[in-house]
């Protein structure tokens, strides 16, 4: 887009042709580094504490339009994504060193900013992969084996997005609804979720797609209009992530 | 909160209905079938009957009167869709069944709760009551410190009135996911707190008297302050809250729950 960017690094110099790319292999060095520096400096832990770090959002914000407005994936991206992640690198670090203490009532207290911060850092970055504009095969419906199965468990994919649709409405709240693949039965589900809880708190299920239906997610363009926003964010869905991942699952 | 009934009837006369049967039964002579004269006389429609069991309140100022602390656009949809939204869907869901008639809004929202095993109709009924409440504990001009007895509760139970707001604010901004803050006196610790609750879920549920309550759901401020809760629970701390609302609330308080009652420890 915008040319290549070399970046300089102490052991070589790689050129990259995406500057998404390079401002992540950036992050990463940054953060290897800090663990390196961790581990020599005190041995104050065992292992280093993994932090995280905003993903990359692999399209531009106004990509989405008009399904989503850029305003509201920046203010996603940028404020609230990010919100999540701050503070759970925070919880995890005073959970450390609550468990390096042995303190096991802090250790109980932090569980639920751990759940919510951490569960938002895990949904919001499988729910960027889950869109894509339309030039890049947003709202393309699935092939192969999840077209299939999908015609299978829910009769044929107008009737699953109805379903996720009527589930999606009716979250009273916040939280999210998923479409998902059972690891076990190897079965599709449809799940919602309350807050920031991950599926898997709803057993051994493996997201494939998931629609934020907390307010900050629609509000600015949708108002109150929920059940408008589920319509047309079908219109940007990525089942090209969606297939992958379940192929992975069901081989 | 007003509970009425009124039937709309499409046809404003009702002489005319009457004069439709007093002539069906001149004509049943003449055999031409009643239902035939009915539909000649009314036309095709059937008569709708259209009840309305709760009825939407307005806030206690204009929309535009809180500017520029909540802008006008933000009440037109906070009250005009969701606040409505809540009664129109309460309505919907009594119109199915008498079982839930004649109670009072705050006697609905306590009876659908179930104790813990809600109704569907719970979520709609204390929405509608949450968001009365929540109108009401605003005013334009509102802020700084409440008076008198009010005043002097608070620094008994939370020291000093600037350690209140600050547990106020933290509770707003600990709130996960969506819900809402409150002040509340206990009745049975006799003792104002500060309590933070989701989704709908409002101190009324354990018997406790709400004095002043915050709107943490993002719909409550996203269009005006976006995700800085911060800043909002701020605005509503220092130039939104109803002081005065809370001590009218609190007086009313003091008729159920005995404040001068001494703690005598009980052997």
């Amino acid at each position: 887009h915008k040319g290549n960017i070399i970046c300089i690094t102490e052991k070589s110099t790689v050129t990259f042709t995406r500057k998404e790319d390079s401002k992540m292999a950036l992050r990463t060095l940054a953060t290897r580094k800090k663990l390196k520096e961790g581990l020599g400096l005190g041995f104050q832990s065992i292992r280093g504490l993994q932090t995280f770090s905003l993903p990359d959002l692999p399209y531009d914000y106004g990509a989405l339009e008009p399904a989503i407005s850029g305003e509201i994936m920046q203010l996603h991206h940028q404020k609230h994504h990010q919100t999540y992640i701050t503070n759970y690198n925070k919880a995890l670090e005073q959970l450390e060193a609550s468990m390096a203490k042995g303190d096991a009532p802090t250790v109980v207290k932090l569980q639920s900013a751990i759940t919510f911060n951490g569960g938002g850092h895990v949904n919001h970055s499988v729910f960027w992969k889950n869109l894509a504009p339309v030039r890049e095969g947003g709202g393309e419906p699935p092939k192969g084996s999840l077209g299939f199965a999908i015609d299978t468990n829910f009769g044929s994919l107008e009737a699953l997005i109805q379903k996720m649709n009527a589930e999606g409405a009716a979250v009273q709240g916040s939280g999210w609804v998923w479409l998902g693949v059972d690891k076990e039965l190897k079965k599709l589900v449809i799940e919602t979720t309350a807050n920031q809880d991950p599926l898997v708190t709803k057993g051994s299920l493996v997201p494939l797609l998931g629609i934020d239906v907390w307010e900050h997610a629609y509000y600015l363009q949708y108002k109150n209009v929920r059940p408008d926003y589920l319509k047309n964010i079908w219109k940007v869905m990525n089942w090209k992530y969606a297939s992958e991942v379940y192929e992975k699952e069901c081989p | 909160m007003g509970w009425s009934a009124s039937c709309i009837n499409p046809f404003p006369a009702s002489s005319h209905l009457l004069v439709a049967i007093n002539m069906s039964k001149h004509l049943k002579s003449s055999q031409i079938p009643l239902r035939k004269q009915k539909r000649a006389w009314l036309g095709n429609e059937k008569a709708r009957c259209v009840l309305a069991y709760y009825g939407l309140q307005k806030p206690p100022y204009e929309l535009d009167a809180l500017e520029p602390y909540m802008s006008r656009k933000t009440l037109e949809m906070h009250w005009g869709k969701h606040h409505r939204g809540y009664l129109e869907g309460l309505n919907k869901q009594l119109a199915k069944s008498d079982v839930l008639y004649g109670y009072t809004m705050e006697e609905l929202v306590k009876v659908t709760y179930n104790s813990g095993n809600p109704f569907p109709e719970f979520n709609n009924a204390a929405q509608v009551w949450n968001h009365d409440f929540f109108w009401e504990s605003m005013q334009p001009g509102g802020g700084n410190e409440p008076i008198l007895g009010l005043l002097q509760q608070i620094e008994m139970d939370f020291g000093s009135f600037t350690n209140f707001k600050e547990k106020f604010i933290e509770a707003a901004l600990s709130l996960l996911g969506s819900g809402w803050v409150w002040l509340v006196l206990k009745r049975n610790e006799k003792r104002l707190e500060v309590v933070k609750t989701s989704n709908a879920i409002s101190p009324l549920l354990w018997d406790d008297i709400p004095i002043i309550s915050l709107d943490m759901w993002e719909h409550a401020y996203y269009l005006d302050y976006k995700n800085e809760k911060g800043k909002y629970v701020d605005v509503f701390m220092n130039h939104l809250v109803s002081w005065n609302m809370a001590m009218l609330r609190m007086a009313r308080a003091q008729s159920f729950v005995n404040l001068a009652e001494p703690k005598i420890p009980v052997a």
